[in-house]
């Protein structure tokens, strides 16, 4: 990758939760418009590592966080680094839709406010109708905006949140296991937004589902028991990989 | 190699390289018995050989039915991938051969006897080198070699050395015994046949080599490939 298309970068990132050593010594450049799936079995710690990324590891007490983490070249596990705001560069979505209970229009205007980006209410009415229409959801709910977001369907609340991460204008957009609640159109339509979204964002996502790293994934990273075992375009790691461990959990003789 | 977590993908597998072993042994038994047919003059066996191409033809479908059902159903991956695109592009290479062989069952039918004549003694030998690259390639297929594919390709410089004696010798005969110029120029057909066999072998023996290296020959390594005997 070119150096202006270089996002984040981690160097010998280790993770301990107490004494067990979660991650090792992880390093890996992210670019923006890209899309990074981070790919491993259950408890290999790539969601672990997606978490230090925007420094959601911060509220778990145990959890300590070693090596050098950066956004645009600055430290984000700096002490004088503002959380808050390295959370509205570096946002998050979940595997479980989780809309606020407010309505629709509260949801994606919540961010915008409390960072003060709107002064008007033309001006944040227009940015809601902007991000609910960049998350693909404008013209399914434009008639209820003043309905709740839990009423909205499992595929609906999940463009909902990636709404509402985008509202704030986040430079790079993590997600763990997006699509994993949703049904087979609303995983492809999420596909599909993701596909849109990553020509103005960072994308890094955590899935279990290869064919979904495959299909949306420019580039793909194999972990393995808390080390990534390769990193690389996602056209050669499903193809061609170097390592046999990825060969082997990628072709399904993993354990 | 490991095996599967899912062991019926491992059958699968398993029963497509051995439908490829059985279709490639069939080919391989074709030659030698077209040959069989033309040296011996026995239309019996040409016959048989000429039948037996049904069976040929049936295990390509076979093959490209399942290879099309474990790509639908078990999203093979990396080199599974790889070996399912290479298993069905093989076959219908395999499927080729095997009509080379049945025309040369039918050619030796209006053969005849031509008697001892030079092009006679060529032939077999040269038949002889195009089943052992056919045979080679399937070994090297079974055991995923790499190698194993390289020697094949390399042999057919030998086929493309052959062939350039039979037609040298053939077209010697023909002017020395115009009479049975109609028959000489059907065994220019069978060497022409021995020799595609001979390229077809080699471009199996590149898949062989893709399935289990994921990367292309190198090109010098294939350079016989392109040579079809005549210099060009």
């Amino acid at each position: 990758m070119t150096d202006n298309s270089l996002k984040m970068t981690a160097r010998d990132v280790s993770v301990w939760y107490g004494d067990k050593q979660a991650i090792n010594n992880v390093s890996i450049d992210i670019a923006t418009e890209h899309v990074t799936a981070f790919i491993g079995p259950s408890g290999c710690g790539k969601s672990t590592f997606l978490r230090t990324l925007n420094r959601m590891n911060d509220t778990i007490a145990s959890c300590k966080v070693g090596g050098k983490i950066e956004l645009d070249g600055s430290d984000i596990y700096d002490p004088k680094m503002d959380v808050v705001q390295l959370r509205a560069r570096v946002g998050m979505v979940f595997q479980k839709p989780n809309p606020f209970p407010k309505s629709i229009y509260e949801n994606v205007a919540y961010g915008p406010r409390i960072h003060g980006l709107t002064k008007t209410k033309a001006e944040l009415d227009a940015l809601v109708e902007k991000y609910l229409t960049r998350a693909g959801l404008w013209n399914e709910v434009k008639d209820r905006l003043h309905e709740s977001g839990t009423a909205l369907s499992g595929g609906q609340q999940q463009r909902l949140c990636i709404a509402r991460a985008i509202a704030v204008s986040p430079e790079v957009i993590l997600m763990d296991e997006p699509c994993s609640a949703l049904d087979p159109i609303a995983t492809a339509k999420i596909e599909e937004l993701i596909d849109e979204l990553r020509g103005r964002y960072a994308i890094v996502m955590v899935t279990h589902n290869m064919q979904q790293a495959a299909r949306v994934s420019q580039r793909t990273a194999f972990f393995h028991l808390g080390t990534m075992v390769e990193y690389g375009a996602t056209s050669e790691i499903f193809q061609n990989p170097r390592e046999t461990q990825t060969k082997d959990y990628i072709t399904g003789r993993y354990g | 190699m490991n095996e599967h977590t899912v062991r019926a993908f491992d059958d699968e597998i398993d029963r497509l390289r051995g439908m490829i072993s059985e279709m490639g042994g069939r080919a391989e038994a074709a030659i030698s018995g077209s040959l069989q047919a033309l040296v011996k003059h026995d239309s019996k066996v040409a016959e048989q050989v000429v039948a037996d191409d049904k069976l040929i033809d049936a295990l390509e479908i076979e093959i490209e039915k399942l290879a099309v059902q474990i790509i639908a159903l078990r999203a093979p991956m990396a080199d599974d991938l790889r070996e399912v695109v290479a298993a069905i592009k093989i076959a219908s290479v395999i499927e080729r051969i095997g009509d080379y062989a049945k025309n040369i069952a039918r050619r030796s039918l209006e053969i005849g006897n031509l008697g001892k004549i030079e092009p006679l003694i060529l032939i077999p030998a040269m038949a002889e080198v195009a089943g052992d690259m056919v045979r080679r390639v399937l070994d090297a297929f079974a055991a995923r070699d790499p190698q194993g594919a390289v020697t094949v390709c390399e042999m057919d410089t030998k086929v493309d050395g052959y062939y350039n004696s039979v037609f040298r010798s053939l077209v010697t005969h023909m002017m020395e015994n115009p009479q049975t110029i109609g028959k000489a120029a059907q065994l220019l057909f069978v060497a022409r046949n021995l020799e595609r066999i001979g390229d077809h072998a080699t471009n199996v023996a590149e898949m062989v080599y893709f399935a289990a290296t994921g990367e292309y020959m190198a090109e010098r390594e294939r350079v016989s490939a392109d040579n079809d005997g005549l210099g060009g």
